[in-house]
């Protein structure tokens, strides 16, 4: 469905994307993860064919977005960062001007209409105008909008951010749906959560480059031990990493926790205890993307 | 399974079309006071500038032997016409790239930055020739109207307008501010020409050496054009002329306003 190779976007001397390879196959879920600023909505734009590439190769549905830009928009949905609904239509007419974008019909644009309103459970408002529905109704709005071309392929740009966690979770069952009716996914999201959810596959980006690929359970297996874990101590207390180190495969400092990576977590934290070290609070858990993360590039994902 | 996308490309005049479609189920919900602001509004000049300050104007040489109402009838139509067009040229423009974003979401379709902004020009001429015709309407029992050259009065109004309409849209796709510049463009080129470009009074009034400022002033070849259809007393050469002047100005402005869309939506 998308595939690059090399692909670089320099805005003047700013290279927000540089030489990237992605592969994206048809009817999988694809992620980038990374930090703000990590150039995964640059490399969405590109896919978008809305933002012509610097360099590198990219071919999206097999067509070069330089050349064939308007016909690879019609098979695509695009769900961008900020809502750009129209505010004072209603919900209906919103789903039904926008299709007539993509050369449909009146009479299909309105059947589509109140098909993606059921699936977007919206369908109760139908006529009320967007502008008051809360945040998690515009963004299942702005979703309901992309699928009116029954895309191919659906590009979501962090679907989730500034949900609430019941607005995520409904969201992300209408993404399951989607991707049972063998719609292939592409979505960026700085929260590793969603990541796992959503994606079979995905590449960790940071600072314009790609630093690793794979599946989320690849990732961590292969960057991060199987358990975690989290000693928290008082804010300017000393954190006695060297007490500790030789207990865990790998340990991580952070400003007020230490993180010890260990296969076998309870063990590691009873002899944490056995030595006197004594934290405010500790926790084991398993390893996710954050921790595949902070091993990649030595920072957190979220502030 | 796979998925087969129901989209297709749109033929260029298409895709303008359809903004025109999407507008108009905006304007469907909003209508009653857009008519009021742009349709009545010049009428209260008319009543307020024609027959109650006309009263006190004789018929003259300055006025073509003719009553002041029917002197200024055209012209106030035609001065309308350009405010109108520069209004929703400015902010709604503006809107499109930054608050509303409507632009972004409709170039994320086949929709391309060309046919948007042919959508936004062709939709400014439809809404100028309906306010202009509703003026036109409710002038007639005012007496406004000498003769049926007033229907080209209002096609004159639309297309000075539209000429106005181009190169302010193309400066509201270089604004990336709150879009305080349009203030100036309002105070110091809009409302100038209103009261100096020939609406109330012939430009021979103006001291020579100003002159220059009602010629190169769009409205001023608006109001000639206008007054020519339904007043008479325009030659053929000089209709040309106006209307030359008129159609450079739209056509700098759209080759602009087109680069500019290109620059601010593809990026």
């Amino acid at each position: 469905m998308v595939e690059a190779k090399a692909l670089v976007k320099r805005f003047g001397d700013f290279e927000a994307v540089r030489g990237i390879d992605v592969e994206v196959r048809r009817g999988e879920a694809f992620g980038f993860l990374g930090p703000n600023g990590a150039g995964k909505s640059s490399t969405m734009r590109m896919i978008a064919s809305v933002s012509p590439r610097t360099d590198g190769d990219l071919k999206v549905l097999g067509m070069d977005p330089n050349i064939d830009g308007p016909r690879i928009r019609a098979r695509l949905g695009v769900v961008p960062q900020q809502d750009n609904l129209d505010n004072e239509l209603t919900v209906r007419q919103n789903l039904q001007v926008y299709g007539r974008y993509f050369g449909l019909s009146r009479a299909h644009v309105r059947r589509k209409a109140d098909e993606l309103m059921e699936f977007a459970q919206l369908s109760d408002r139908a006529e009320h105008e967007v502008e008051p529905l809360s945040g998690g109704m515009k963004r299942r709005l702005t979703i309901a909008r992309a699928l009116v071309n029954d895309p191919e392929l659906l590009l979501l740009d962090e679907p989730t951010t500034g949900l609430d966690p019941q607005a995520r979770h409904l969201l992300w069952d209408r993404l399951f749906r989607l991707k049972a009716q063998g719609v292939t996914l592409i979505v960026t999201t700085h929260y590793m959560d969603e990541a796992e959810q959503l994606c079979d596959r995905l590449v960790v980006m940071d600072g314009g480059r790609i630093v690793a690929e794979g599946s989320p359970a690849e990732l961590i297996l292969r960057y991060s031990t199987r358990e975690v874990v989290e000693l928290r101590f008082a804010p300017g207390e000393e954190v006695p990493a060297d007490r500790v180190a030789d207990l865990a495969d790998r340990v991580e400092v952070l400003p007020d926790r230490l993180l010890l990576y260990t296969a076998a977590g309870e063990s590691a934290l009873e002899q944490v205890h056995q030595r006197g070290v004594r934290p405010l609070s500790s926790l084991v858990r398993r390893s996710t993307l954050e921790d595949v993360f902070l091993r990649l590039t030595g920072r957190t994902l979220v502030d | 399974m796979s998925v087969e996308s129901t989209g297709r490309v749109v033929p260029a005049w298409r895709g303008a079309w359809l903004r025109v479609e999407g507008y108009w189920a905006w304007y469907r919900r909003y209508w009653k006071s857009n008519v009021y602001s742009t349709g009545l509004q010049p009428l209260l000049f008319l009543l307020a500038m024609g027959l109650g300050f006309g009263s006190q104007v004789p018929a003259g040489p300055a006025t073509g032997g003719l009553s002041y109402v029917h002197y200024i009838a055209p012209a106030l139509l035609v001065s309308a016409s350009l405010q109108n067009a520069v209004g929703e040229s400015t902010y709604p423009v503006l809107s499109g790239f930054k608050w509303q974003k409507d632009y972004l979401a409709v170039t994320a379709t086949p929709v391309t930055p060309g046919q948007v902004l042919g959508g936004h020009l062709i939709w400014v001429t439809l809404r100028l020739l309906l306010a202009g015709s509703v003026y036109a309407v409710v002038a007639v029992p005012f007496g406004a109207w000498l003769n049926a050259g007033a229907v080209l009065v209002v096609v004159v109004g639309a297309v000075t307008g539209l000429a106005c309409a181009a190169p302010v849209t193309a400066l509201a796709a270089t604004t990336y501010d709150e879009g305080t510049r349009f203030n100036g463009v309002f105070r110091f080129v809009v409302m100038p020409m209103t009261l100096f470009a020939g609406t109330f009074f012939p430009i021979e009034q103006i001291p020579p050496a100003l002159r220059w400022l009602a010629w190169i002033s769009p409205l001023w070849h608006g109001n000639e054009l206008a007054r020519g259809v339904t007043l008479g007393g325009l030659d053929l050469l000089p209709a040309l002329g106006h209307l030359a002047f008129l159609a450079v100005l739209f056509a700098v402005g759209a080759l602009l306003a087109r680069r500019y869309f290109y620059r601010r939506l593809v990026v």
